[in-house]
């Protein structure tokens, strides 16, 4: 089975599939080895520059990326708009023609609107990551998600079923993981108040539960979303206690879980809102863990848009 | 990753006209395979007075069925049962970006300090893997000495590179591929073949 030949990625859609959505992350498990070991570092990357160009706020994102482009030996830049000349009134397209002017591989892109990756990519030489645009898609987030549940799971997660609750209408974690779920074959259901649905949700390969209590019997993974407290004022809902206590994973909720019932959450955590905190210190959180993979997934995307996807002589 | 993939990323370069290759010649048969494999077994603790420091490290995919059969035979005779590990050059390759690379399997290998690491590979050509595989060693630890076994030094180094052991100097045509196939690797029956280009198979013919 060859590895899709990846230019960019944008999306979930660009992973090519259930087959290479796999051969992802058992391209993984290889990275996941070379962090184990004392120098956890390859010269895989040597000569290639990446750049990240970080139009939101981000910490675990922005230094997985990096962490992830130095262990391959690839040199790294940083465009973090708040001290950029994007402040002087510089448009995406003239600080994109600017980085590629200083000779660059690949470029890492956080951006508050959806498509501004997409954008990026058509203007640019170098390889795009989208790491989160707007409500759209964090791709790297879903493959980190999967690869942490196959690691506890086994390889198969046929059948395994999923919550995810919280913000759907505005989570792009969301939209990116319902797909890659869905395609490794797992039963998402969307779990929230109905002011935090979309509108729509023909053709999401989920279902939509708005009762918590009801959604958890024989869940496999509760993967809660964060609750952004600027959607507060909103009047989405009506406190954040009361979200707290309908659609929060409570210590009391936790213990009616099945033993072996995981739970996840991308981060950064609200304690005591959408997860409680000893649930989320637990034996069944994965979310430290989570920020683990993190690394050697982001090794996997760089490798295979900058190293492995190079034209046969 | 899978057993297809690890055959097809080594014989994807062998054939630099990108045309099919047609059976040449067979060189080993089983017994001739087994025997090479005995006489380097031998080899290794003659030289090194022994086999108590050493540690065997094939590299992937054939190197590592090689290096346990070596293990195996070390064992027969001297009684002692050599570590292996197994190493995965892939992501020390010069000719990353240049061609499709992917790792073939996890680097296992144990504490190599202050002993005598032996590479083990199916077949030497440029010298360029072994040449990935040194530096992919030399991270894990710092051994007295390496040195390096093959079952098959087809010619053609692009680095000053030597194998110690050699289980057979093949004259080949740069055109031309060796082909390995270990039963636990590839299935059916051991053997080494030269396969080439068709205008020459018919003009042999």
């Amino acid at each position: 089975m060859p590895e899709p030949a990846l230019k960019h990625l944008l999306s979930v859609d660009d992973l090519g599939g259930r087959a290479g959505i796999e051969a992802m992350l058992d391209l993984t498990d290889s990275f996941v080895e070379v962090l184990a070991r004392d120098i956890p570092k390859v010269p895989a990357l040597r000569g290639k520059t990446v750049v990240s160009l970080f139009y939101e706020e981000s910490t675990r994102t922005r230094l997985s990326f990096e962490t992830a482009a130095k262990r391959l030996s690839a040199d790294t830049m940083t465009f973090s708009v708040s001290t950029s000349s994007v402040k002087k009134g510089e448009s995406l397209l003239d600080t994109v023609h600017t980085i590629e002017a200083m000779g660059i591989d690949g470029i890492v892109v956080r951006h508050p609107c959806a498509g501004a990756p997409h954008r990026v990519a058509s203007w640019s030489q170098a390889s795009v990551v989208n790491a989160g645009d707007g409500r759209h898609e964090h791709p790297t987030q879903a493959l980190l998600d999967a690869f942490t549940l196959r690691r506890h799971r086994g390889p198969s997660l046929d059948g395994c079923r999923i919550a995810i609750v919280g913000d759907v209408k505005h989570s792009r974690v969301a939209r990116s993981n319902v797909k890659l779920f869905d395609a490794l074959g797992c039963e998402v259901t969307f779990v929230g108040p109905p002011t935090l649905m979309p509108e729509r949700l023909d053709g999401w390969p989920a279902t939509v539960s708005y009762d918590l209590d009801d959604a958890l019997v024989d869940i496999d993974v509760v993967y809660l979303l964060r609750i952004q407290r600027e959607r507060i004022g909103q009047a989405l809902f009506p406190s954040v206690r009361e979200y707290a206590a309908r659609y929060g994973l409570t210590s009391e909720r936790a213990s009616r879980l099945k033993p072996d019932t995981l739970v996840m959450h991308p981060g950064p955590l609200n304690r005591g809102v959408e997860i409680a905190a000893d649930v989320a210190d637990s034996t069944r959180s994965l979310i430290t863990e989570q920020v683990a993979n993190g690394v050697a997934v982001r090794m996997a995307v760089l490798w295979s848009l900058l190293g492995s996807g190079g034209p046969v002589i | 990753m899978h057993a297809s993939d690890a055959a097809a990323n080594e014989h994807a370069p062998a054939t630099p006209g990108g045309g099919h290759l047609f059976f040449r010649a067979g060189v080993f048969d089983p017994a001739d395979l087994r025997r090479a494999v005995t006489r380097i077994a031998h080899e290794i603790v003659e030289r090194n007075h022994g086999a108590a420091d050493l540690v065997l490290v094939g590299l992937y995919t054939r190197g590592v069925a090689l290096a346990r059969r070596l293990a195996a035979a070390i064992e027969s005779f001297e009684g002692i049962a050599v570590p292996i590990g197994t190493l995965d050059v892939a992501f020390y390759r010069d000719d990353i970006g240049l061609r499709p690379v992917q790792p073939l399997g996890p680097t296992e290998v144990p504490d190599v300090a202050g002993r005598v690491v032996v590479l083990v590979d199916d077949v030497l050509y440029t010298g360029r893997t072994v040449r990935s595989a040194l530096d992919a060693l030399l991270e894990l630890g710092r051994p007295r000495a390496v040195q390096l076994a093959v079952l098959v030094d087809r010619g053609h180094r692009e680095l000053p590179v030597r194998a110690d052991y050699v289980g057979k100097n093949l004259p080949t045509k740069a055109a031309e591929d060796v082909r390995v196939h270990l039963s636990e690797v590839d299935g059916g029956d051991d053997r080494v073949e030269i396969w080439g280009p068709a205008e020459e198979a018919k003009r042999d013919a």
